[in-house]
């Protein structure tokens, strides 16, 4: 793309900010394409163990592919070979990763750049106005062609078919192009970047929807909705089963499609502006937002609510379809020790269906400390981004600012747990027509959770208050060894204090273990404390240290 | 006169970066006081010691006659303040964050709907759009109308209109002007020096953390010369002349700067050779900014 020949033209400079581009997203773009091969690999390569025979397969095709939350959440299994189940479990998240992946880049070099104010400055150079269009789409197209050859190596390696593993690579890269051009669209509609990513986040969403619906209502009835869907094109794709390439022509066409639509709007439209004008809000303050005197409470909630909304949303979906899995999950596992053996280890071993309902609300426990550490640092992003100076410079202590956050933390977290509780147990009882007592049992199961989760969100304070320049890592990172410990810990055969660091280590096995004051209460109780002198402890830092 | 702000050799450190080295100021209560540097000289900092979100390392400091560390929050209460840089949450409006603010800073019933509305009309500011549609100023004009609306007896503006247009600029000196009738003690940090000249009673001037001067204008201008700009008849001479500096001659125009206690002489010597047109100036806070600044000139910035 020689600068010459397209000086002049709306297209001039699209070579510089594309190599602009890649070096902004020299780490971010590795690591996304890295993440998601990896998880392939490992995944097909860890299927291969837990069902290394074609009976193991067939067993597991027989009961899994059946189920009709498992094909919710995953979708259709078209045959019984490695490669077919590894589609099957992996194609469609897959898909949605490569989406995602696609959908933040273009908007990062679209709209969150115009709304930032830097497209001004480089299109007032010799940039045409289709440049960062242009730069945006080709670092996505880059990036899927990157991942799709990375894909196609990898499992091929693994000893899968070449013809398999190129149709299931294009099933996944498709997509994400798919979605880029979407993102593309979408950031010419909305006039900020948040607003934009929620479009094409919502796209998203609906196509999941759409495929989950039509795929869970079986051969008849609502099945065309699967066709409505990207993600309902991957996997109709078949690879390893039917290989059928003419299904590719879909999310094709829907990226030539979008893009062109993106391009005739950035061409009418003015710079800065969208088809969708940003709403104007209040001119004054609610008596919510100005709640308590000196409390920015009800700033943090106005602040946090709408990512909690978010997990809540993820979380009752997640966890209603996995509860829903829990019915007939001794027979989905029959074919596989190895995988009974690791949900009786995760879970306690009062029955299969106990021990796999209690490894779902750990994992609901470790989700929730992931959203209370995410909660947390919001105080860091606060002081970081400026926010919090003008605003400690008002009555405001900074024990009460900082309280206010880890508040909407807190409530959250319970809330989330609340919420995975309550959909595990009507995803699980409206199966087994005992949702009454299934929902009781199961939101006590997560709501033992909330001590450990908080302890984790409590690292992320003392971090916070005594050494804020490595706080995000730092939490984090507890964050990543808690949950390498609660997942992988007894497989590494780590010693047993090892174990004991994690919180969640000390919470009971709940459904299925027995609930005493002693082997309940006690650990619940020394969780809680220590979340609390965590805390306390950041606090003090908070109170001593220079802000920004 | 008691003092709003009382600093005394003031000290902080970054890492190995020496902020504040002995910083002095002193400002009276009840009057504009511009706190005037080069961009890094101290002034952010010297403030947000006094905000009490940065701990001094040496030195005295006190705020409204309190310690700005410990008694950060009540003396809050009685201050308003405008950040240099004001970056706002993106997704409330400028009215909200206006009220939010009144509120958190402890005004009993928030702010008064009524000033808060001339402001709001004085500024032309739309307190429905969302933060992050606001320009640098729209933002900046947020910050300063919840500084102005509050019923703060301590104003202090970091660089308050580094983006408003003049118009808005002129609005800014009309508010500060009638918070000084309302006697409200106001600091002013500032490079635009135009602005300083215009609004403040007192000025400290500070570079590389450290006070290089304070007085009133007509204390700084005594330490400095005139500037004479002369179209004459005939060709003067003024080589030689004790307190004539920089002179330049191009046939009949000169323009030469001229020490207070020469000028009597210099203009005798003009006059005798027919002044045709003739312009003499104080020198502006731009010249005795450069006498502190300016590399090439290291004699001048010597303190008197």
């Amino acid at each position: 793309m020689s600068s010459s020949a397209l000086a002049g033209t709306p297209l001039a400079g699209t070579g510089a900010l594309t190599r602009l581009a890649f070096r902004r997203d020299r780490i971010m773009l590795p690591v996304w394409v890295y993440v998601i091969t990896a998880a392939i690999a490992s995944n097909s390569y860890s299927l291969n163990k837990l069902y290394p025979t074609a009976a193991d397969r067939a067993a597991l095709a027989a009961s899994g592919g059946q189920n009709p939350a498992l094909v919710f959440l995953y979708g259709r299994m078209w045959g019984d070979s490695l490669g077919a189940v590894s589609a099957w479990r992996y194609g469609v998240w897959a898909s949605i990763f490569a989406a995602l992946m696609s959908i933040f880049l273009v908007i990062r070099h679209t709209r969150a750049d115009e709304e930032a104010g830097r497209l001004e400055l480089v299109g007032s150079a010799a940039v045409g106005r289709l440049a960062a269009l242009t730069a945006g789409l080709l670092v996505a197209v880059v990036a899927n062609v990157v991942l799709t050859l990375l894909l196609v190596i990898v499992l091929i390696a693994l000893g899968l078919p070449a013809a398999g593993s190129v149709a299931f690579a294009l099933a996944i890269t498709t997509c994400g192009l798919a979605f880029a051009a979407v993102a593309l669209l979408a950031a010419q509609l909305a006039v900020s970047a948040r607003a934009a990513r929620g479009i094409a986040l919502g796209a998203l969403g609906a196509a999941y929807l759409l495929r989950a619906v039509g795929d869970a209502s079986g051969a008849g009835g609502l099945s065309w909705l699967t066709w409505l869907s990207p993600l309902g094109w991957t996997e109709q794709i078949r690879p390893y089963t039917a290989d059928r390439w003419w299904v590719l022509a879909l999310p094709l066409a829907l990226t030539a499609a979008a893009t062109a639509a993106a391009y005739v709007l950035a061409v009418v439209r003015d710079h800065g502006a969208g088809l969708l004008p940003d709403r104007p809000g209040r001119p004054a303050a609610s008596a919510w937002l100005r709640a308590v005197r000196h409390w920015p409470i009800g700033l943090a909630w106005r602040l946090q609510r709408g990512t909690l909304y978010g997990w809540a949303v993820g979380f009752a979906f997640t966890f209603a379809a996995s509860g829903a899995a829990a019915k007939g999950i001794g027979s989905l596992l029959g074919g596989s020790e190895q995988l009974r053996h690791a949900f009786t280890r995760l879970g306690g071993q009062a029955g299969i269906t106990n021990a796999y309902l209690a490894a779902i609300m750990s994992l609901a426990g470790l989700a929730a400390a992931a959203y209370a550490t995410s909660a947390v640092l919001r105080l860091r992003t606060e002081e970081t981004d400026g926010q919090a100076e003008p605003l400690l410079a008002t009555a405001t202590s900074r024990i009460s600012w900082g309280l206010s956050h880890i508040a909407v933390a807190v409530v959250g977290t319970a809330a989330l747990l609340a919420v995975a509780g309550v959909a595990a147990g009507l995803g699980y009882g409206l199966r087994t027509g005992t949702a009454g007592s299934e929902v009781a049992r199961l939101l006590g199961a997560a709501m033992v959770q909330l001590p450990a989760s908080l302890a984790v969100a409590g690292a992320a304070v003392v971090l916070f208050g005594l050494a804020p320049r490595a706080s995000v890592a730092g939490a984090w990172t507890v964050v990543g060894v808690v949950v390498l410990i609660a997942l992988f810990g007894q497989v590494l055969q780590l010693s047993q204090w090892v174990l004991d660091i994690s919180p969640f280590a000390h919470v009971p096995k709940l459904p299925g273990a027995a609930v005493t004051a002693a082997s309940t209460g006690a650990p619940l109780l020394w969780l809680g404390l220590a979340a609390v002198a965590l805390a306390a402890a950041g606090l003090a830092g908070l109170r001593r240290r220079d802000i920004g | 006169m008691t003092n709003a702000i009382e600093v005394r050799g003031l000290r902080k450190s970054f890492g190995r970066t020496q902020a504040l080295d002995g910083l002095d100021l002193d400002v009276r209560t009840g009057e504009v006081h511009a706190f005037l540097g080069p961009n890094g000289a101290g002034k952010t900092t010297t403030i947000r010691i006094l905000l009490g979100l940065l701990r001094k390392d040496g030195g005295e400091a006190s705020l409204l006659g309190g310690d700005p560390w410990r008694d950060a929050t009540t003396l809050h209460a009685r201050l308003a303040y405008v950040p240099g840089d004001v970056t706002l949450w993106p997704g409330l409006t400028g009215g909200e964050i206006i009220d939010l603010l009144g509120t958190l800073r402890g005004s009993r019933s928030g702010i008064d709907p009524k000033r808060r509305q001339a402001l709001i009309e004085r500024f032309a500011l739309d307190p429905a759009k969302k933060a992050r549609a606001y320009s640098k100023g729209n933002r900046q004009k947020v910050a300063l109308i919840a500084a102005l609306a509050s019923d703060a007896e301590l104003l202090i503006l970091d660089e308050p209109t580094a983006g408003l247009d003049p118009l808005m600029e002129a609005v800014f000196r009309e508010c500060v002007d009638d918070e000084r009738q309302r006697g409200r003690t106001v600091l002013l940090s500032s490079h635009i020096l135009a602005e300083a000249e215009a609004l403040a009673d007192r000025v400290t001037i500070i570079r590389d953390g450290r006070t290089a001067e304070t007085g009133t204008l007509a204390e700084m201008r005594h330490l400095t010369r005139t500037t004479v700009d002369a179209d004459l008849a005939r060709p003067a001479v003024l080589d030689g002349l004790p307190g004539v500096h920089a002179l330049e001659v191009n046939g009949t125009h000169l323009r030469c700067e001229v020490d207070h206690a020469a000028l009597n002489d210099v203009l005798r010597r003009l006059t005798a050779a027919g002044v045709v047109a003739l312009t003499c100036r104080p020198p502006t806070l731009e010249e005795l900014f450069l006498r502190h600044y300016s590399a090439e000139r290291p004699e001048l910035g010597a303190r008197p």
